[in-house]
């Protein structure tokens, strides 16, 4: 099962790559048209950026990812001596080499696991999980996050998240069109005025506009479908490990208890055990709810 | 022409049973390495144990009983012979220890020292290793024994004497793999 699992993670790779480029490639050409009055210059731009942007998270993701969220690695078990040991357990009876092991100071209790293939792999947990977690949860906690390792759930979640961040870059840069566009524009119609094709100027700009705001609820649709499922495969994957449900049951319940994470990446935010957001949209939740989670995990 | 599909179907043959030999080699030294990770963490919390011992004895009025429990237990670990000798002498001695760490408790000047508290991490850490690389053993050991007993693997193996490997009894207070389900 978790073999077929993982080849259908990395079909789905592929799929998600050309579905996220083409959402890519239509932002761009949105904000081509508003920026500089140009479809073609925003695709090609646009894909420029997605590719950028996906190089270097596939290169280098585990650094850039860790960067967004403020962690900070941790070299020897001295350091945090439960968290370094519990990683090491969780690492040993996956099968799995050791990741890095970073700590994100934050007082709501949360964890994450990034990076592009099991050997490239790194575990962050915040000072809230360490101080709200036994060493029991603690180890439900990490046993799921090391089960997203094994899935290589990993590699999936670093690629959408590089391409959200692109879109999120672009949209942020479109949102300003009426800033730098109108300049452009306003010559050009000069140009234009005596010529028709305003009907289509006009479908052009509602059209791009429509986008702007949609891109970033679709991107996160996307990002959700991935994550979702996963969930509860890496819960069951943790239980799996630690043959123990109840301790990633309770860990759950604090999670879910939490208050919302300080100062979080909003497009890292579906890499979480828990939403650091903690908000209630249920549209777009990058999670399961945790009630849902702990009600399978009580079946088992 | 029948001198071709004759001796087609022996390379063939011959293939797969250098395949399903080397699997089976490949799967019996899985179970091995995982035996190997539980004696690395035996050996660890071998060596943890004197300077416990010599930490806690610092402190005058502590339970001698307790002490020599975990000194005698210690060197049943060293003594045994086997995978199951040598896990249940390290069970008594996970007992030894659990009670040992219950008896410090009431020492509060003990369960201050900056030592004491690094020793009591450190042993945590190895009995954790030891369990889940004994889960481990079990684990790569189901996979070989079935390995041994399914078609077509079984017949290289009796022909070439795979034994097949013991499982390690898990003390009753560990969980049973719960089944996963989806």
């Amino acid at each position: 099962m978790l073999y077929e699992q993982i080849q259908s993670n990395k079909r789905r790779t592929i799929v998600l790559l050309v579905g996220f480029l083409i959402l890519v490639g239509v932002v761009g050409a949105a904000v081509g048209y508003l920026l500089l009055d140009s479809l073609e210059t925003g695709v090609i731009g646009a894909l420029l950026i997605g590719a950028v942007y996906t190089v270097i998270m596939i290169s280098n993701s585990t650094n850039v990812v860790m960067a967004m969220n403020h962690g900070q690695e941790i070299t020897q078990a001295d350091q945090a001596p439960e968290l370094w040991h519990t990683v090491e357990d969780m690492a040993m009876v996956a099968q799995l080499p050791m990741p890095r092991v970073f700590i994100i100071q934050d007082d709501s209790p949360n964890a994450f696991a990034t990076g592009n293939s099991p050997k490239n792999a790194a575990v962050a947990a915040t000072t809230g999980l360490l101080s709200v977690m036994d060493r029991n949860e603690l180890e439900g906690v990490i046993g799921h996050e090391m089960s997203h390792v094994r899935n290589y759930d990993i590699r999936i979640s670093t690629i959408a998240l590089a391409l959200a961040a692109a879109i999120t870059l672009l949209t942020n840069l479109g949102s300003h069109w009426w800033i730098f566009g109108s300049g452009g524009r306003s010559r050009d119609n000069r140009d234009n005025n005596n010529g028709g094709g305003n009907g289509l100027q006009v479908l052009l700009l509602v059209f791009s506009i429509l986008v702007m705001v949609l891109a970033p609820l679709v991107a996160g649709m996307i990002q959700m479908a991935i994550s979702r499922n996963r969930e509860y495969l890496a819960d069951a994957g943790s239980v799996e490990l630690t043959r123990n449900p109840q301790e990633l049951i309770s860990a759950l319940r604090k999670l879910g208890a939490a208050k919302p994470m300080q100062d979080v990446d909003s497009s890292s935010a579906a890499l979480y055990i828990s939403n650091p957001l903690k908000n209630k949209k249920h549209l777009f939740d990058t999670h399961p709810p945790i009630e849902e989670r702990i009600a399978r995990l009580e079946k088992m | 022409m029948t001198l071709i599909v004759i001796i087609g179907v022996i390379v063939l043959i011959a293939i797969i049973w250098v395949g399903i030999y080397n699997s089976l080699v490949k799967y019996r030294m899985q179970t091995q390495e995982s035996w190997s990770q539980i004696d690395v963490q035996l050996k660890r919390r071998n060596d943890l144990i004197p300077n416990l011992v010599n930490t806690v004895k610092g402190y005058a009025d502590f339970e001698k009983t307790t002490l020599q429990a975990v000194t005698d237990a210690r060197a049943n670990v060293n003594n045994a012979q086997g995978p199951a000798a040598t896990m249940a002498a390290s069970d008594q001695l996970t007992g030894a220890l659990t009670h040992l760490f219950a008896v410090a408790e009431a020492y509060p000047d003990l369960k201050a020292s900056a030592n004491f508290t690094k020793l009591q991490e450190e042993l945590t850490n190895t009995e954790n290793k030891i369990a889940y690389s004994r889960q481990l053993f079990n684990t790569t050991t189901a996979n070989y024994n079935a390995k041994l007993q399914s078609f077509p693997s079984n017949i290289v193996a009796g022909i070439h004497h795979f034994e097949p490997s013991e499982f390690i009894a898990v003390p009753e207070n560990e969980k049973e793999v719960p089944t996963v389900k989806f």
